[in-house]
């Protein structure tokens, strides 16, 4: 198995921690000039997502984690696992809903999205920056209170629910901004 | 900076020397760690990780008091504060205790940093004393328990398994109480442990102590001195126990420098010897946050 010492450390870097694939966020060096050296680091665990502090002995090895990310396509869900295509190499990858997670709302199909493969396992999905899907269900808007600059929910295509302005109908595609899940406009013809 | 530093001493009747930065010898300390030359051709070459052995040699042979501005080199020593090559002034007194000592590095910090009020303001605490008043807690009577229930409170994260008292003891220092000092102050901090006394001698009342000091400012240490151990045989008993402990650890062992033990045989005399960090003090003076502000180019760079 390889491993790093604590001289590799930096940011970024993945290593294994109990088990789980981690990745550095911070790495302090310090030392008593006549004493024993310690490695400082922040690292979040990439499974949890929570960033623990951890201190190790200069001069330690820790494993490394087989972890890396990559472009892959996505084609469907079988209600249990979301399946990724690598376009070049047509392997097919399937992620559970841990990894799926948020990003999982906003998937419909063919899109391209960075995946953090963990012993080629998907460990975390990342949907695109910005989707742009059709709204199935939405309440008609009130004339009117558009100026207001109200919202109302709208159900899109995918199950996901965001706040939408009032003048939005369904069946009308709208961008959408994945990391804040926020609306973000019409999307142009 | 340098020239303030050379002025200083001059005034003062110190001499400046020059000695070797190559040697046969390595820093048998287990935690520094020589940089080895790679020349397969002759007996091993290690460069200097201070000159404090070479210097030793010089006062033993009748130098009587020297200082120098040496380049030394330590491996994996990188970080905020640390760049593997680095600069020290390095200077010995014959006659003086730790406590003169302490006064002429406040004095020639002052100087440096063009604030005399830093050495007029300087505070003095012994180890102990650190510790009892910042965390209520005798560091020479602690168990290990205690140490790292103190760790714990401070919600400093502890290495896997680790139960060597002066390793938490060092986790410490540099993780609670060092960024709990006065950084605008000038803090010596003296009478450390014996077992981390590396090569200071005992204190002559309290053989668990040992003669070292350092001077502390910014949450930096700026400097580490001793009354200088001058028995030979306990000097080699400390190397051989050095080597027993890089022999636990796995680290490389390194040829006693036995020219050192001959002078100290020969006699090196009452005197008081101190290394302070010049980069950290010019990242003082100019207010850096980290040492490659400093440096002319950092090893990433050269």
């Amino acid at each position: 198995m390889a491993s790093y010492s604590t001289n590799e450390f930096r940011s970024g870097l993945k290593i294994l921690l109990d088990g789980d694939p981690c990745a550095i966020v911070e790495n302090e060096f310090v030392k008593p000039g006549k004493g024993q050296a310690f490695n400082r680091v922040k690292i979040r665990n990439l499974k949890t997502g929570r960033v623990v502090d951890k201190t190790f002995r200069s001069g330690e090895s820790v494993e490394a984690a087989d972890v890396h990310d990559t472009e892959l396509q996505y084609l469907y869900s079988d209600g249990e696992f979301w399946h990724f295509m690598d376009p070049q190499t047509f392997t097919q990858y399937q992620a559970d809903a841990a990894a799926a997670g948020a990003a999982a709302q906003w998937l419909k199909g063919e899109e391209l999205c960075l995946i953090t493969l963990w012993n080629e396992v998907p460990l975390i999905v990342e949907a695109p920056k910005f989707v742009e899907l059709t709204i199935s269900q939405t309440d008609p808007g009130v004339r009117g209170d558009t100026a207001q600059g109200g919202v109302k929910p709208a159900t899109l295509e995918t199950g996901a629910v965001v706040k939408v302005p009032l003048f939005v109908e369904e069946g009308e595609v709208i961008k959408v901004d994945t990391r804040s899940g926020d609306y973000v406009s019409r999307a142009r013809d | 900076m340098l020239a303030a530093c050379r002025d200083f001493f001059a005034v003062r009747d110190v001499l400046e020397v020059e000695t070797p930065i190559l040697s046969r010898a390595g820093a048998t300390d287990p935690n520094i760690q020589s940089l080895r030359l790679a020349d397969d051709s002759g007996p091993a070459r290690f460069l200097n990780t201070s000159p404090e052995f070479a210097m030793k040699r010089l006062i033993a042979a009748g130098a009587g008091d020297i200082f120098q501005i040496a380049r030394a080199f330590r491996e994996g020593e990188r970080g905020r504060l640390h760049n593997p090559e680095f600069s020290l002034l390095e200077w010995y007194r014959g006659g003086f205790a730790i406590v003169d000592l302490m006064k002429e590095v406040a004095a020639l910090l002052g100087v440096l940093l063009k604030r005399p009020e830093v050495a007029e303001q300087a505070v003095f605490l012994s180890y102990g004393a650190l510790f009892e008043e910042h965390l209520n807690l005798n560091p020479h009577a602690a168990d290990v328990k205690a140490l790292l229930r103190c760790l714990d409170d401070s919600q400093v994260a502890i290495p896997q398994g680790e139960n060597d008292k002066d390793v938490l003891l060092d986790l410490i220092m540099s993780s609670v109480l060092l960024p709990a000092l006065d950084a605008e102050r000038l803090c010596f901090i003296y009478d450390y442990p014996i077992s981390q006394a590396a090569l200071a001698k005992a204190h002559p009342q309290n053989p668990r102590l040992a003669r070292r000091f350092e001077a502390i400012m910014g949450g930096m240490e700026l400097a580490n001195g001793f009354e200088e151990l001058d028995d030979p045989l306990e000097q080699r008993a400390r190397f051989e126990s050095d080597r027993r402990r890089r022999a636990e650890t796995g680290a490389p062992q390194m040829p006693i420098d036995e020219f050192l033990l001959a002078a100290l045989a020969q006699g090196l005399g009452e005197c008081s010897g101190v290394a302070v960090g010049l980069d950290r003090v010019l990242m003082l003076a100019i207010n850096a946050s980290h040492i490659d502000e400093v440096l002319s180019f950092p090893v990433t760079r050269c």
